[in-house]
Order: structure tokens, then sequence, then C-alpha cells
């Protein structure tokens, strides 16, 4: 019958305007500056640097290998080394970055920084809310800015952060060992031939 | 005391006027009529703009504009100021005189339309023997001021949303006027005081609004399709065809005009809702005798109010029709079902004096099967489902 469309339809419409005051999967709005959904673990923006411990200085895993400043392909990354070397993990020498700048207006957060970094010291942030009113200044960001806590990075990509500081304390451990096994081999090479020790 | 809160604004009037020195009192009374008028229907537009946006925003699962004021209720206000505030930008080559008077040519005579429309007991700004006639002479009026606007701005889209905006409004003219010439055929008479006073008495304590009769339902079925057809509401939307054509005759205006563009089109939205309410639904009367003692202006803008919401309703709803379906609808569903529709309002008329038991049942049967059954068979021979032959093929097997 002609104009039973019309009435199944208007019918329907009701049905959402109602149900937009009593259903919740009928009203999707989020109203986004009040309301925020929590954002998804793999959710990636633009670089940050890691650090362990309180200070970000002291803390900072970047030892200025340079590679990510050479595999950038849009070239975003600044790295100048310092002269002076410091104690990374491990406890080995290593050199520090004296400065560290990514230019988050050329960024397009490919990751592959991450992916390149050996020493797990660049990790992707989540946060999205960096617009400013300088178009050049205030979006090239230094290595104060973007150096974030091990445990922003855990909050932020919680499994991602457990494997990593997982692999991270086990070469730890491997290198203490082989340390005490060559410590010990040294102590016991004036009386005996070295044997292969468990590592 | 009902009589006195009922004629509450119709008393002020006359004080008002009386405090006029004598000489000047016609022009005070004049002028004591269109201020209302001007203040009460774009307010409603301004109102109706934020119902509107909430309304559509909740059908499709949105919250709807919330920013401005509390619940985003202070939002015409901020659309208002934004209009006034923008750049009037009139084209190079457009014809600048015609241009700027399409709106106020668009504006005036739906504003002129409210002079007939009786908002309440006694409350009608003149009460015109042909106001019937007058209101649809004035209306006719908005065509112009569409085509100016169109042919003015020369621009191909703004000429295409006019030629469109003629085509449609002059087809469904003559639908909207056929069914409303079932009513002065009844009352007999054009005025749209003594349509509303027609509809005052009462069967038991049913009023005899014409919408409870078989040719006023399809009357006014009709009217309302027309209705939505001559205001450029959706289904009938075509003439601004964002999707298609941008915004129609609209493309080259900005700022206050296009504003006032608007406004005229809720305007006339109005005026004809306001008159389907004085045709077929008893205008200020209440549809139950005992319900008679709420104002009768109340009566008059709670079904104004309503009416708007069912045009939201349906703008939510259904889907803009293309400009063949468009003109299918009225030459060959809508003009053949108002013919018919007269002749079932004169059966109506003329099986009155009937007076044996069912009798009114009877009439009912008579005149719903007269318009029901042409009804059905023209729905389904236009628009139903067409039976296709399974295809078969001759040398494809």
């Amino acid at each position: 019958m002609l104009g039973a469309g019309i009435i199944k339809g208007m019918a329907e419409t009701a049905r959402n305007f109602i149900g937009s005051y009593t259903e919740a999967n009928l009203l999707v709005t989020v109203e986004y500056p009040e309301q925020r959904l929590p954002l998804k673990e793999s959710m990636r923006n633009f670089p940050f640097l890691v650090f362990d411990g309180e200070d970000w200085q002291k803390g900072l895993r970047c030892v200025a290998c340079q590679i990510c400043e050479k595999e950038c392909p849009p070239q975003c990354i600044f790295i100048t080394k310092d002269a002076a070397k410091k104690p990374d993990y491990m406890g080995k020498l290593q050199f520090q970055p004296k400065v560290f700048d990514i230019d988050t207006s050329v960024c397009m957060s490919c990751q592959i920084c991450v992916e390149v970094c050996p020493f797990e010291a660049i990790k992707m942030d989540t946060e999205f809310e960096l617009s400013t009113d300088n178009r050049f200044g205030d979006l090239l960001l230094n290595k104060e800015q973007l150096a974030r806590s091990n445990e922003h990075y855990h909050k932020i990509h919680p499994t991602e952060a457990t494997e990593v500081d997982e692999r991270l304390a086990g070469e730890k451990a491997k290198a203490e060992a082989k340390a005490k096994a060559a410590v010990a081999a040294a102590a016991a090479k004036p009386v005996l031939p070295p044997k292969p020790t468990a590592q | 005391m009902f009589e006195a809160i009922d004629q509450i604004f119709v008393a002020l009037k006359h004080w008002v006027v009386g405090q006029f020195p004598a000489a000047w009192q016609p022009l005070g009374s004049v002028f004591l009529s269109i201020i209302p008028i001007l203040a009460v229907f774009p307010l409603l537009f301004a109102i109706t703009t934020i119902v509107e946006r909430k309304t559509l925003g909740r059908i499709q699962n949105r919250l709807g504009p919330n920013r401005v004021g509390p619940f985003g209720l202070l939002q015409p206000v901020a659309d208002g100021l934004k209009s006034l505030t923008k750049e009037d930008i009139v084209p190079y080559a457009a014809d600048q005189v015609v241009h700027f008077l399409a709106p106020i040519a668009l504006i005036v005579p739906v504003l002129l339309a409210f002079s007939v429309l009786p908002v309440g007991r006694n409350m009608v700004p003149i009460d015109l023997d042909a106001g019937l006639l007058f209101f649809f002479a004035v209306g006719a009026g908005s065509e112009l001021a569409v085509f100016m606007a169109g042919w003015s701005s020369r621009n191909k889209y703004s000429l295409l949303g006019a030629m469109r905006a003629i085509a449609q409004m002059v087809s469904y003219e003559l639908p909207l006027i056929l069914s409303s010439v079932t009513v002065v055929m009844l009352v007999g008479s054009l005025s749209t005081v003594k349509i509303v006073e027609a509809q005052g008495e009462a069967y038991g304590w049913l009023l005899k609004w014409h919408v409870f009769t078989p040719w006023g339902l399809a009357g006014f079925l009709l009217f309302m399709i027309a209705a939505a057809a001559e205001s450029n509401r959706t289904p009938f939307d075509i003439p601004e065809g964002e999707s298609e054509i941008i915004a129609g005759y609209l493309v080259e205006y900005s700022g206050f005009k296009f504003a006032l563009f608007f406004l005229g089109e809720y305007l006339g939205l109005f005026a004809v809702s306001s008159l389907a309410i004085t045709l077929f639904l008893g205008g200020w009367h209440a549809p139950f005798s005992f319900l008679e003692w709420i104002p009768s202006y109340l009566w008059f803008f709670g079904k104004l109010s309503a009416f708007i919401m069912l045009f939201i309703w349906l703008r939510g709803t259904l889907p803009r029709l293309r400009m063949d379906q468009l003109m299918n609808l009225a030459w060959k569903f809508m003009l053949p079902m108002c013919l018919i529709n007269i002749v079932v309002a004169a059966m109506w008329h003329f099986t009155a004096h009937w007076q044996f038991v069912g009798a009114v049942l009877c009439r009912w049967l008579l005149c719903g099967a007269a318009i029901g059954v042409p009804y059905l068979w023209l729905g389904d021979a236009l628009f139903g489902e067409k039976k296709l032959a399974k295809r078969t093929y001759r040398f494809a097997d």
C-alpha cells in the first residue's frame, strides 16, 4: 500500500529518537574535551626518549648512536654527540646525546626509529593534543621535552614495556654472569686450566 | 474567568488603542495587530531552529548543539549574531538590485499571509471575506522571490535550483488549493474566521473538525503533502538539494540575506501549517467540548508546535525525491486524488439528510470507499512493486 513505507520509516526514526534518551548504544556521541575514550594500546603518535629512574638526565637510555637519525625517512631527528661518556644501564661507558631534537611538524609517525634502536631508548608516545600557536618553535621538541620515564612507557603500552624490561633484565643478567665468570676464571687461572663454567 | 484569560490579548489591545487620540486609533490598531506577528513568529522560528537541530541529532543518535548556553538553548542567538556579522558577498556579475530585493520579496508575502490566520478567538488581524483566496494569492508571491534569487545570482546552480523550485511550487499549488476547495464547498465561505467557526459545533463531546470526516481526512493528508512541497521541506527539498546543486537558489547568498531566506522559508512553513490547522483541525478550537476552557491561542500554538515537530520528524525520516518522482506524484497522484476528494465532499454533503439507523456509518463506508479504492489502486499502479516476468534468453542458455 502506498504510504506504508513512510509509516515504517517514521516508526524507526521515532524508536531511535526515544532510544537516544533511554539506551546507551543509541547515543554514540563522546563529548571529547570533557569525556575521553581510553586510548588503545596500539596507538602511536610521536616518539619520546625513555629514561630509567628519577632523573631524566642521568637515566636517559639514548647513547647517541645516531642510527635513528640516519634511518628517519623524513629526516626529522637531529642528534649531536656529547664528548663525555657516561655508564649505561649495563655499566658500560657510552656517549650521551648533547642535542636530541625531533621536529614533530615533519615526523610522519612511522615508528622506524623505534624499530632500529638497539638500546630500547626511543618509543612512540600516545599524546596527541600538541597544537600550539607557534608554527615552528613549539613543534621542535628538545631532549628535555622528549624525555619520559619508563613508568610512563608502562602506563601507555604495558605489554610492550614489560617485554622490553624483561629483555633488558635478561641481557643485564647475562652480562653480569659473564663478568662474574670472567672474574672467577681469572682467579682460578694460576691453579687450574680454565674450565667451561655454566653461564 | 476563563473567558477573561481567553480574551486577555484582545482586551489588552482594546485598552492600548483606547489610550490613543481618536484620530490615531485606526493606525494604532493596525500597528498593534502587526507587532505581535512580527514578534511571535520570528521568535518561533528561532526556537524551531534549535529544536530541529536537537531532534534531528537525536534521530541520528547524536546530541545536537549543546555548547551555547544551558543545553545549547542560546544557539539561535549565536547563529543570528554570526549571520549579522558575516560579510555580505554579492557576485560581481549578479543583478545587484534583484539580488538585494529577493530575500525581502520572500519575507513580505509570507508575513502578509499571517494577516488572515485566526490564532485565537477574536484574534485575527483582518477578517477578510476572501481570506483563503488572499492567503493563496500572497503565498504565490514567494515563487517570484525564489526565481528572482536564482536568476539574479548568475550562477548555474542558482538557476537550476530556481527552475526546480518553480516547477515544484507551481505543480503543488494545484493540489494545495484543490484540497482546500472541499472545505470552502462545505463551509460555504472563503473567510478563515467563518471556517473556524463552522468547526466549533459539536457532535456530543467531539467537535466537528473537518478532519473527522472522510473527505476532511483525505483532504488534510493531501494538503499536508502539498504544504511540505510548497514550503520546500524534505522530502521535497529538491530546490535546495545540497548533494546535487549545493544549495540551489541560495548559493550566492551569505550573511543576513541568507538568514532572511531561512526565516522566510520557516515562516512559510508556519503559515501553511496554520492554514492546515484552520482548514481541517478546527483552528483554535479544542478537540473535545469539555476542553474548551483552555485558552484558544494555546490550542492554536500547541497544534502549530505539533505540526512543526511532525515536519522535523518527516525531515529526519524521508530521503529527497527525484525530480521525475516529484512531478509524477503531483500530476499523476495528487491531482486525481484531489479531484476525487471534491466529489467525495459533495457526496458527504448530499447524504447529510440521511436519518435512518446507522446512517453515519453508511456515509462513512460510502465516502471512505470512494476515496480509499482510488487511493489503493492509484498507489499500486504508480508506485507499487513492478511485477517482472522471468527473463528468458533465446541464445545464451
